[in-house]
């Protein structure tokens, strides 16, 4: 304290200056990197767009949009599942954390961090083979008779055919469940990382004033946690929303999901970058609502930090 | 006074097999003003928060009204409490705040009566029109003010405050005290007031309890605990004190420095070791001819209202506060009348305290606010 104080005591406005020159400094690094590889896709996405494979302006690519409503539809409904799927999941995961002593919190945190460690797509992978018709799940309810017994109370139907297997994978629950898999660990850390830090005192306070354990958490710590579960939702959903991995592996591209379009146009057989660009542009349209809406019933609260 | 309110019978707390509160037993009036005065560690929130139900007793009994309380939740107790750092919902306003006590009544209260009393509480604390703020706006004091609304709002029996003042500055606490006890008298209702500042306790209190290291070392009004402390620890947390080895030759006569001096303490058996306390203010400086005892003066502060005169007695450093000034190095001679002795029995903190050879140090650690009062017993 008193060294900054005599610093800017002697050197005075020229070192204020200096200073706060190497301060902003320490940013160009970012700076240029969101240019390169932010900003200027952004501007070739809007680009690309706008412009035929001829290079002339055109409105083309949005006009036949609508015949993509359904996957527009069926992206937002599965993210949307999946994070509502998450918060239940991981508020109460996250609330039972934050209560346990430091060391357990620690452990805990690490066992959820755990899977990511393991790649991304060995993951999903793993799920594919657990989800499969022959896959480890429909193979162990076959060998306890799950499926004998489902056939022998139906044997005496007309028409019933004997099962072999559920249908698990190529289904939108497969869907959901790898976006909730996936996903999860960025719903709990935030709303973790928020609870932890409500002042004990408060909670005691409010018990002091005469409300019980579930006033308590609906007046009190639910209210004050929101920033986080705001943040834990723009984390899943956003990647759920545009995510092409999961559903390609877990539905076998049965679930066309926005990503899997996207990616279509710009590696599959349908070659397209333009209709791809107008796609991302309107799905980015969409998040930034979607997030805009949110943000407004956070208003007043502190942003949550991430982990 | 009214008739007791609350009474801790025997209450003992461990903390990982620590001992924190040893057997307190204490009696609280209905309407009086009790401080809960120590040092930090001593146990005196701890305490509080077994009143509150914060905590539970490992033995022992906590009687509200006739009633033993110790399985009885915070949330079911006619008792409210002013946290040290406010503790306020910083997503509620400043209405909101005062008002959540209401709100969790059942059966529900009209909004008429919630707004009338909220406004009655934010009258209180001279707070009004500040109803729409958002609590984070506030100054450290206006937030204490919530923070004292939100907890009478419920017309509660008793208020426990947990050193409410300790974050404010040396000027707005002092206006806080007088605030306090206003509001206490005007409410009607027992306070009881935990904290580290001597001063304050003298201040507010009817009653002050002296606690140190898990045990009440005192129980008593400012002015039994000022003029007649039970042991040298007392003696020496309550103000400023000369604590001398003597002996009780007989009623009405110590001997301290091979001398006999006249005081009004009797009833010690003959020749019994005894703790001498002389307040510094109880001292006169006189020419050295004239002198009960004659010593060379080491230290001189001037401290504004009179001088920290540090001044060495045959090796023990005694403090004595004058508006005279005498430079470092003068001998002079000191007169004590008799009723400026005060002789207590010897204690385990015998010898502990009362010299002030290391005088700086020890001035500037209790004059400074000590750090972490609250962070104690945790």
């Amino acid at each position: 304290m008193s060294k900054n104080k005599l610093f800017s005591g002697t050197v005075g406005a020229v070192g204020g200056f200096f200073d706060r020159f190497r301060r902003q400094s320490f940013a160009y690094p970012y700076v240029l990197w969101m240019a390169l590889f932010v900003v200027i896709p952004i501007i070739l996405i809007g680009v690309y767009a706008f412009t035929s494979a001829q290079g002339t302006f055109t409105l083309e690519n949005f006009s036949g949009m609508t015949d993509y409503a359904p996957v527009f539809g069926r992206s937002l409904w599965l993210a949307f599942l999946a994070t509502v799927i998450c918060i239940l999941i991981g508020y109460p995961v996250a609330l039972a954390i934050s209560r346990a002593d430091s060391k357990t919190q620690r452990i805990l945190l690490m066992l959820i961090m755990l899977p990511m460690w393991i790649n991304f797509l060995l993951r999903t992978y793993a799920w594919m083979s657990l989800l499969e018709n022959t896959g480890l799940i429909n193979r162990l309810l076959a060998s306890i008779g799950v499926f004998d017994l489902i056939n022998s109370l139906h044997a005496g139907d007309a028409g019933y055919s004997p099962i072999t297997h559920f249908q698990l994978i190529n289904t939108n629950g497969a869907v959901i469940l790898g976006m909730v898999y996936n996903y999860l660990p960025f719903m709990i850390l935030p709303i973790e990382s928020v609870i932890v830090k409500i002042d004990p005192f408060v909670i005691e306070a409010a018990q002091d004033l005469g409300a019980n354990s579930g006033t308590v958490f609906r007046k009190v710590i639910l209210p004050l946690s929101l920033s986080g579960v705001i943040s834990g939702i723009t984390m899943v959903f956003v990647p759920a929303v545009s995510t092409f991995v999961i559903s390609k592996l877990l539905s076998n591209g049965t679930v066309m999901l926005l990503g899997d379009l996207i990616e279509m146009q710009f590696s599959g057989a349908a070659y397209n970058p333009h209709l791809g660009s107008a796609i991302s542009l309107i799905m980015m349209v969409i998040v930034v609502i979607c997030m805009s809406v949110m943000s407004k019933f956070g208003e007043g609260e502190e942003q949550a930090v991430v982990m | 006074m009214a008739k007791e309110l609350i009474r801790l019978e025997d209450c003992r707390k461990e903390f990982d097999g620590e001992v924190v509160l040893d057997s307190i037993s204490l009696a609280i009036k209905d309407k009086e003003f009790l401080t809960l005065l120590g040092p930090s560690g001593c146990g005196k929130t701890t305490t509080l928060r077994i009143i509150g139900g914060f905590l539970r007793p490992d033995s022992g009994k906590v009687v509200f009204d006739g009633v033993t309380i110790n399985d009885v939740p915070p949330h079911k107790r006619k008792i409210n409490t002013v946290f040290q750092k406010y503790a306020l919902f910083t997503h509620l306003n400043v209405y909101e705040n005062i008002a959540f006590g209401l709100r969790v009544q059942r059966p529900k209260l009209s909004e008429q009566e919630i707004e009338r009393r909220v406004h009655e509480s934010l009258e209180l604390v001279a707070l009004k029109g500040y109803e729409k703020r958002s609590v984070s706006q506030l100054s450290g004091g206006q937030q204490q003010r919530v923070a004292i609304a939100r907890a009478v709002v419920n017309k509660p029996q008793v208020l426990l405050l947990d050193e409410p003042l300790g974050a404010l500055d040396l000027k707005l606490r002092k206006d806080m005290q007088r605030e306090l006890k206003q509001i206490q008298q005007q409410v009607g209702i027992t306070f009881i007031y935990v904290t580290h500042d001597q001063e304050e306790a003298l201040t507010m209190s009817d009653t002050v309890v002296v606690m140190n290291k898990g045990e009440i070392q005192q129980i008593g009004t400012p002015l039994d605990i000022y003029n007649e402390p039970k042991n040298a620890f007392v003696a020496d947390f309550i103000g400023e004190s000369n604590i001398i080895d003597g002996v009780m030759v007989s009623d009405h006569i110590v001997r301290m420095y091979g001398r006999d001096f006249e005081c009004l303490d009797k009833g010690f058996s003959p020749n019994e070791p005894v703790d001498v306390v002389v307040r510094p203010e109880d001292i006169d400086i006189v020419p050295v001819s004239q002198g009960q005892i004659v010593g060379t003066v080491t230290d001189v502060t001037f401290k504004g209202m009179q001088y920290d005169i540090i001044v060495d007695f045959q090796g023990f450093k005694w403090l004595i506060q004058t508006t005279d000034h005498s430079p470092v190095g003068t001998r002079i001679g000191v007169k004590i009348d008799p009723d400026g002795f005060h002789i207590m029995k010897k204690s385990e903190y015998s010898g502990l305290y009362g010299d002030y050879s290391s005088y700086s140090a020890e001035y500037d650690e209790l004059s400074a606010d000590p750090e972490g009062g609250g962070q104690e017993d945790e």
